[in-house]
């Protein structure tokens, strides 16, 4: 793979009693989007924290381009952009006053009219900051972000709390910064977002990690069964045993990724013989939330 | 860029704000100049007694509004402002970008210190144009502006040390209304301190630094024979300063407190 840009090894976070982070490694790509995915409180906005400067570290080692990022040092902070979980803007600048303003802080800068452009809020420039939307606030913390012309990218929970029109264009403007180069360390609880954005996945909950790799073989997701539904008219036959009855009456059928295409045939063939219409049908492949809530032992949705 | 020019892009930053929020610039210009106008109508007419010699109340008032309004502007607006700022996230943003936090925090309170010297400005014009106090020239200017900036610039340390014992921005208006009030009753600001005021009101209205904030407006104004300026006062609030200075080292938060 390509240059580290975020090295992690066995950190580890204790408020007082409680760990919050229990010895977790991983590594950052230069050009990748990283998605840290998990339920509140699993510990992603600490980890995220520690590697922003924020916090300092129990114990194990962290480092961010290069530096420890626990020594608060300028020439770090010059380097990355931070989107936090929830922050305020200056109500009374406008989009480009404010812009500009932290774009001052950096030895190097993207034009603004760009930075503008890349979220989206190029009709909104001379809009002051308290009339814009929740949406748009959150996509001008983006924007500053990005003013400075980081190399590397955090950021917490970006959509949480959006309707999912807006969270579509918060996924572009993501999208828009992998295509101008940076790297892009994500935090979310968001299955689909994950999916959607990274390029590599780790699940953590209770402070650890659960399962890492690419949203699409997460925890050898590729292993996982097919799912296959129907409804059966009423005193219709039943099919094969290996068919469950649901409590809603739905007829499930679990079957191994391999043997999907063979089973389904099987399935139709029996119900064209009997003269059985299968109401319904629904063929899905496993999704990255059955994996989640599978790893972070949440309560199983259907 | 270096901090000196880092600090003053900051201050017009933060000075462009300020004015784009109309009724909080207009409120912090016309509070002092309010109750000018309403202490001397309702007690302008009097005298009062200090050190043995007769004050006439509307001038005394030019030099306590002074004092207010360098406590309005430096104290109660600074530390309400920047607890806002912490808890809506505005200081942690701050914080994780290369800008120094000292360069940040120089900015705000040079902006702080520049609304007094206009505050104080518009009163003493107000005073003169009004209730015929004098504007004062040779040396009575000098000890003016040495007064204003050393009283700004520690109360606006005072400000950023009250911070830290605010939990939150709905606590910020009580909490510092409630430092500063009493000391402006027991200080001479509202009501004239002369010669016979309780003992208890004059020992303790002297340990802190409001009280000698208005002596050092009314020497500075006045001068002798009227009232002595000494530099005694400038001292103890420069001191208060010094010692807010030092609070606020040690206990600024730059993220909301929970």
């Amino acid at each position: 793979m390509g240059e580290r840009v975020v090295e992690v090894h066995d950190l580890r976070k204790s408020y007082g009693e409680l760990e919050a982070v229990r010895g977790i490694s991983f590594d950052v790509d230069r050009g990748e989007v990283f998605a840290m995915l998990g339920p509140n409180g699993a510990g992603k906005t600490t980890t995220t924290e520690i590697l922003e400067g924020y916090r300092t570290r129990s114990a194990g080692d962290v480092k961010v381009l290069g530096h420890d990022p626990a020594r608060r040092e300028r020439a770090l902070k010059e380097r990355v952009g931070i989107v936090l979980q929830s922050t305020g803007i200056d109500p009374f600048l406008t989009v480009t006053e404010t812009i500009e303003m932290y774009a001052g802080y950096y030895p190097s800068r993207r034009p603004t009219a760009e930075v503008i452009e890349v979220v989206g809020l190029t009709e909104k420039r001379d809009t002051r900051v308290n009339k814009l939307s929740g949406g748009q606030q959150r996509r001008l913390d983006v924007a500053i972000a990005l003013a400075g012309d980081p190399e590397l990218l955090f950021l917490d929970e970006p959509t949480t709390g959006f309707d999912p029109n807006a969270r579509r264009t918060a996924w572009e403007v993501v999208k828009n910064l992998v295509a101008i180069g940076k790297t892009v360390f994500l935090t979310t609880h968001f299955m689909d977002e994950a999916q959607y954005l990274a390029d590599r996945v780790v699940v953590i909950a209770d402070g650890l990690i659960v399962a890492q790799g690419p949203p699409a073989s997460i925890a050898g997701r590729e292993q996982m069964q097919t799912r296959i539904r129907f409804r059966l008219p009423d005193g219709a036959p039943e099919p094969a045993d290996r068919v469950q009855r649901l409590p809603d009456g739905t007829r499930e059928l679990r079957v191994d990724a391999g043997e999907t295409t063979r089973i389904v045939h099987d399935l139709t063939g029996w119900a064209l013989d009997h003269g059985v219409e299968l109401e319904a049908l629904e063929i899905s492949l496993p999704t990255l939330e059955d994996v989640y809530l599978q790893l972070t032992g949440s309560e199983v949705g259907t | 860029m270096n901090d000196v020019a880092l600090t003053a892009r900051q201050v017009r930053y933060t000075n462009r704000a300020f004015w784009r929020n109309p009724q909080a610039a207009f409120f912090t210009f016309a509070f002092p100049l309010m109750f000018l106008v309403i202490f001397t109508a309702l007690l302008g007419g009097g005298t009062v007694t200090i050190h043995g010699l007769e004050f006439n109340q509307s001038t005394y008032y030019v030099a306590g509004m002074s004092a207010f309004a360098i406590i309005t502007a430096c104290y109660t607006n600074l530390a309400i402002s920047v607890t806002f700022q912490r808890d809506a996230g505005i200081l942690k943003r701050t914080r994780g970008t290369p800008l120094p936090g000292s360069d940040y925090l120089t900015a705000r309170v040079i902006h702080a210190v520049l609304i007094a010297v206009l505050l104080v400005a518009i009163c003493a014009s107000f005073g003169a144009a009004f209730y015929n106090a004098s504007i004062p020239t040779g040396i009575g200017l000098v000890r003016t502006i040495v007064v204003v900036l050393v009283g700004a610039a520690s109360f606006a340390a005072l400000g950023l040390a009250l911070t830290g014992g605010i939990p939150n921005a709905d606590a910020a208006p009580p909490v510092v209304n409630a430092t500063i009030l009493p000391l402006l009753f027991i200080s001479g600001v509202f009501i004239p301190i002369g010669d016979n005021v309780p003992k208890w009101v004059d020992v303790v209205g002297n340990v802190f630094p409001v009280r000698h904030l208005v002596d050092a407006f009314l020497g500075a104004y006045y001068g002798k024979p009227f009232f002595d300026f000494s530099w005694g006062d400038v001292a103890v609030v420069a001191l208060w300063g010094v010692a807010g200075l030092v609070v606020a080292a040690r206990t600024f938060s730059w993220e909301p407190r929970r």
